[in-house]
């Protein structure tokens, strides 16, 4: 591993401190410029097929309480960051947080409000959280399939892991970083990525051998991929050009993980183009299926309506597929998951559902 | 059918008896059933001792005990520290129904026909037939004396059944023991809430309540100041019946009608005579005795048409908005309220007679919020408890929209719902009630109207308190933010540059853009000195201890440009003002005024000043007022509007 060079990062985040300093000195009330971070603020990028962020943007101002409380959160922010790098140390998120108890007037209330500011000052210095030393403490996803990577190890070797050789019946886990210095795929033979929004269906499909049977590379997504997961799949989808299809509940919150996978997550849309996989397509639970399969289903409830109404708006999913399903679903009113396809059996789902999804789709001859 | 003569007839007719009379009439006396008759008693007993007090400059110590040996029978005992009653007296004031000092003057008291303790003397002696026992004490050194009464029902007279002296230690005072057929169980409530209501009215006066298990409630004094004395007025022109007039005419010393209007009733003055004399065709030097009873029909008529000053207003007693509030806080503390406040209108009349209106509305704290509010009324110091639903109060407040004003109010009409208790007083020399029960006001017209601009006026403050609240918390945080959050972005971005500390005053200027006022009150206990002399008359007693109200009211200009305006203060007009400092322009009875020097930006001025003769917590809000500047250029302080 390289030793990174952080001098850019440092005279970004100085260019933070200056453009306060200034206003002060100009006698202009002090203030940052962002861009909107909300979902009417996000613009489809041709270059890169992915969605990001507009030209809306928002001002931290010191006008008002909470602006003049953001900017002396960022100027502790940022004076950290400099410090981490000067001192070659990193953090995690929650560490940070907790740092900033010691911030007095600066400190956080909650985990999320730190985790949006640190997102914030990627938008602002379009560096990534890495440069900043910061990382998440989440855990990566697993993979399982025919697939060799050869790995960074701690003591500064490489390793090279088959994930079904190599692995338990957990798979491989992916790690926070998944840049070429820490990972690079070497040699696979399978035809897709399904990635897999529970684990109880992720066991699923490797206890009935769909990874071997279906010459699938499965991937776990745990709910909301994390940037890592994200990260990992669009690599290994472009670098070994293998079709990525997701495969989740058939509720609103399950569309918003296809679409963050597909198309980049709003929170992240500064970075979509590192992280959005947009060849990807959705395969299921559709509400079509629910009437097709005849799937046990649950009511919608208050939530899921307006999610699904909200999604009506969202531009990712403006298409006529996505808008044809959504308008089925809240007709239906009602939702599904993916282990409701246990009705007809363990090894319906493998043995009927996604190769009849998977024809369809033509990626397998019936 | 055989006929019936005249002479038949009058064997048949004769005088009723007042025996008789109170027992067909005792549901409009206030003696109805079991629990009514208790309080009613009660009521006629501790009104008559406040009244004897305040008329002879006595601060008044009530003591109220009930005692309840049997079922239905209470003894009710009512101890007063005033002057007493000369023996002579006694069997007239005790024993006689309609006999009284109060009926034919003309000025605000409790009672006023005279009906009141001898009615309760006979529905002792009417239900258990025990007699009432008095004690007065007139005089420091001499003993009291103790009398036992009854009524004989056939002369309206009193019949003395026992007289002897005692020893008292009261240096004088007067002590009714009545026994009457009540229910105490259903009645208790009554006594209390008429009790605990009294003391807010009046709160120069101690009243102890003593049940008859023992239990004593003591419901303090909260001022030592007597309430201004009532003044005797004679009848204005206005509210003269023509039988009094006639009546008057025919007893009067003066020998012409201009000089009998001028000196028997208020008002009168030379021309206003002239006027109505004119108007009703008279000679004003007729001699009233020969005034036929057509002239007097148009004399009568005249009064109406003529424009007569209304009646002087010193017969009145209101109690003030101060001790209305001090009273207000001293009873809900228990429910530590968010606010109270007041409002007094200008003393007004109907048909000649002078009436007052003073109302006051305390909010929040643990009172319910999904109840309707409590109303509490008052006639001349005495609560009204019953007939809510006929008084004109009720009426008033039914008619305002309260939902404007944080209230509950289906449809906008109607008694509302919330965190509030009303409190409504109306003083006048005579209380129109709608019954002889008094406990409810009459729907007069004039006296509705007023207590309607009263609760408004009450509203409107209310609301710009709740305004004033949620701008100075917005204040609060915007001072937050240029003294402490400002400061320090300037400082972490110095220390990240390696630079020195920009200066701020000019964000601050442009993040504020205003002149702001703030303002904090302080109490400071004085002993061992008495306190300043207070504006009210009739202040008895020296204060042994006394409370300053300490005024800082901070004014800095967070505008750009210095500015130059003038500051308002308004100030309870009971208040003595002590010190005060910078040096301001004019000190009226209600408000101090300043001229204030230019102040440039970010500059401040401290302004200070010191109240006298109130006590702590009266005074607990500056009502700041501003001229000579833009409005919207102020936060903390509102228009001043003229006085």
């Amino acid at each position: 591993m390289t030793k990174k060079d952080y001098t850019n990062v440092i005279s970004k985040i100085d260019l933070i401190a200056s453009k306060i300093y200034d206003d002060f000195e100009k006698a202009d009330i002090p203030y940052l410029q962002l861009p909107t971070r909300t979902k009417a603020n996000i613009k489809f990028d041709d270059k890169f097929n992915v969605w990001k962020y507009g030209k809306n943007t928002t001002e931290r101002s010191a006008k008002s309480l909470d602006g003049a409380y953001m900017l002396l959160r960022t100027m502790y922010l940022v004076d950290f960051i400099k410090t981490m790098i000067k001192t070659n140390k990193s953090s995690t998120l929650r560490e940070m947080y907790y740092i900033s108890e010691g911030w007095d007037l600066a400190k956080f209330h909650s985990q999320p409000e730190s985790n949006s500011l640190a997102e914030d000052l990627e938008v602002i210095t379009s560096c990534m959280r890495e440069d900043f030393k910061l990382r998440p403490e989440e855990d990566g996803a697993r993979v399982i399939g025919n697939l060799t990577l050869e790995e960074m190890t701690r003591n500064k070797t490489k390793k090279k892991i088959h994930c079904q050789d190599d692995v338990g019946d957990s798979g491989y886990s992916i790690p926070y970083n998944v840049e070429p210095e820490k990972i690079s795929f070497k040699g696979i033979d399978a035809d897709f990525i399904i990635a897999i929004e529970t684990g109880g269906m992720f066991d699923r499909l490797v206890e009935n051998g769909f990874d071997t049977s279906s010459r699938a590379i499965l991937v776990h997504l745990k709910g909301q991929p994390a940037r890592s997961t994200r990260r990992f799949i669009k690599r290994l989808s472009e670098e070994k050009k293998i079709p990525v299809l997701v495969f989740t509940d058939c509720d609103p919150w399950s569309y918003r993980i296809f679409a963050s996978v597909a198309y980049g997550a709003i929170k992240t849309a500064h970075i979509s183009e590192y992280l959005a996989t947009p060849s990807s397509q959705y395969l299921g639970v559709t509400p079509s299926d629910i009437k097709n399969y005849d799937l046990p289903t649950d009511s919608l409830t208050k939530e899921d309506i307006k999610s699904l109404k909200s999604e009506l708006t969202d531009p990712r999913f403006q298409d006529p597929f996505w808008k044809g399903e959504i308008k089925l679903q809240l007709k239906l009113g009602e939702k599904s998951e993916q282990q409701a396809l246990a009705k007809y059996g363990l090894d319906y789902v493998t043995d009927t559902y996604l190769p009849e999804k998977l024809a369809e789709m033509g990626m397998i001859k019936k | 059918m055989a006929k019936i003569t005249a002479h038949e007839l009058a064997k048949k007719q004769k005088e009723i008896s007042v025996a008789e009379f109170f027992e067909r009439n005792k549901h409009i006396l206030g003696f109805g059933n079991l629990t009514r008759a208790l309080l009613t008693s009660v009521k006629e007993g501790v009104d008559n001792a406040l009244d004897a007090c305040e008329e002879a400059d006595i601060l008044p110590d009530i003591y109220v005990e009930i005692q309840n040996h049997e079922d239905e029978e209470c003894k009710v005992i009512i101890e007063d520290n005033g002057p007493g009653i000369v023996k002579k007296q006694i069997p007239h004031i005790f024993g006689r129904l309609l006999y009284g000092s109060r009926f034919h003057a003309i000025r605000q008291s409790r009672g006023q026909q005279g009906i009141g303790i001898s009615a309760v003397v006979l529905y002792g002696q009417l239900t258990t037939g025990k007699h009432a026992k008095i004690i007065s004490k007139v005089e420091e050194d001499r003993p009291a004396a103790v009398m036992e009464l009854a009524i004989d029902t056939n002369r309206n007279r009193a019949e003395v059944i026992n007289r002897k002296i005692t020893h008292w230690d009261k240096p004088t005072g007067s002590r009714v023991e009545i026994s009457i057929m009540a229910d105490y169980k259903r009645g208790k409530r009554f006594v209390y809430d008429y009790l605990q209501s009294t003391s807010i009215v009046n709160p120069h006066a101690q009243i102890i309540f003593k049940e008859p298990g023992g239990t004593e409630h003591i419901f303090e004094r909260t001022s030592e100041a007597l309430p201004k004395k009532s003044v005797e007025i004679k009848p204005h022109p206005y509210g003269v019946e023509l039988g009094t007039l006639i009546k008057m005419a025919k007893h009067t010393k003066s020998r012409k009608l201009s000089s009998f209007l001028k000196t028997e009733f208020s008002s009168m003055g030379s021309r206003t005579t002239d006027a109505a004399c004119e108007r009703a065709q008279l000679d004003k030097s007729l001699s009233p005795k020969n005034i036929t009873r057509e002239q007097f029909l148009a004399l009568h008529k005249a009064f109406k048409k003529v424009k007569i000053m209304a009646p002087s207003t010193d017969c009145l007693s209101p109690i003030g908005e101060t001790l209305i509030k001090r009273s207000l806080k001293h009873e809900t503390k228990e429910i530590s309220p968010e606010f109270i406040i007041t409002a007094s209108r200008p003393p007004s009349t109907y048909s000649g007679n002078p009436f007052q209106v003073e109302v006051g509305l305390v909010y929040g704290g643990s009172l319910p919020k999904d109840k309707s509010v409590r109303l509490f009324r008052f006639a001349n110091r005495v609560p009204l408890l019953y007939q809510q639903g006929g008084c004109a109060t009720t009426a008033a407040i039914s008619s305002i929209d309260w939902r404007r004003y944080g209230l509950d109010q289906p449809s906008g009409k109607g008694i509302p719902t919330g965190p509030a208790i009303f409190f409504a007083h109306l003083s006048s020399t005579l209380i129109p009630f709608t019954s002889e029960s008094k406990e409810a006001i009459a729907d007069i017209p004039e006296i509705e109207n007023e207590i309607k601009l009263a609760f408004r006026e009450c509203a409107r403050k209310v609301q710009r308190h709740i305004h004033k609240k949620v701008r100075r918390k917005k204040t609060r945080e915007k001072f937050d933010l240029i003294t402490k959050i400002l400061p320090e972005i300037a400082k972490k971005s110095a220390s990240m540059l390696n630079k020195p500390v920009p200066s701020l005053n000019e964000v601050i200027t442009k993040i504020m853009d205003v002149v702001w006022i703030e303002d904090l009150i302080e109490y400071e206990k004085i002993s061992g000195k008495p306190v300043q002399t207070t504006l009210i008359e009739d202040t008895l007693g020296e204060h042994k201890e006394g409370i300053i109200t300490k005024s800082n009211i901070m004014v800095v200009n967070y505008m750009r440009k210095p500015q130059k305006f003038n500051l308002y203060v308004v100030i309870p007009e009971d208040a003595v003002v002590g010190t005060v400092t910078p040096k301001p322009t004019r000190i009226a009875n209600n408000y101090i005024k300043w001229n204030l020097d230019s102040i440039h930006p970010t500059g401040k001025i401290d302004v200070h000043f010191e109240l006298a003769g109130l006590g702590k917590g009266d005074f607990d809000e500056n009502d700041m007022y501003i001229e000579n500047i833009n409005p919207s250029y102020v936060i903390g302080a509102d228009k001043w509007e003229g006085e």
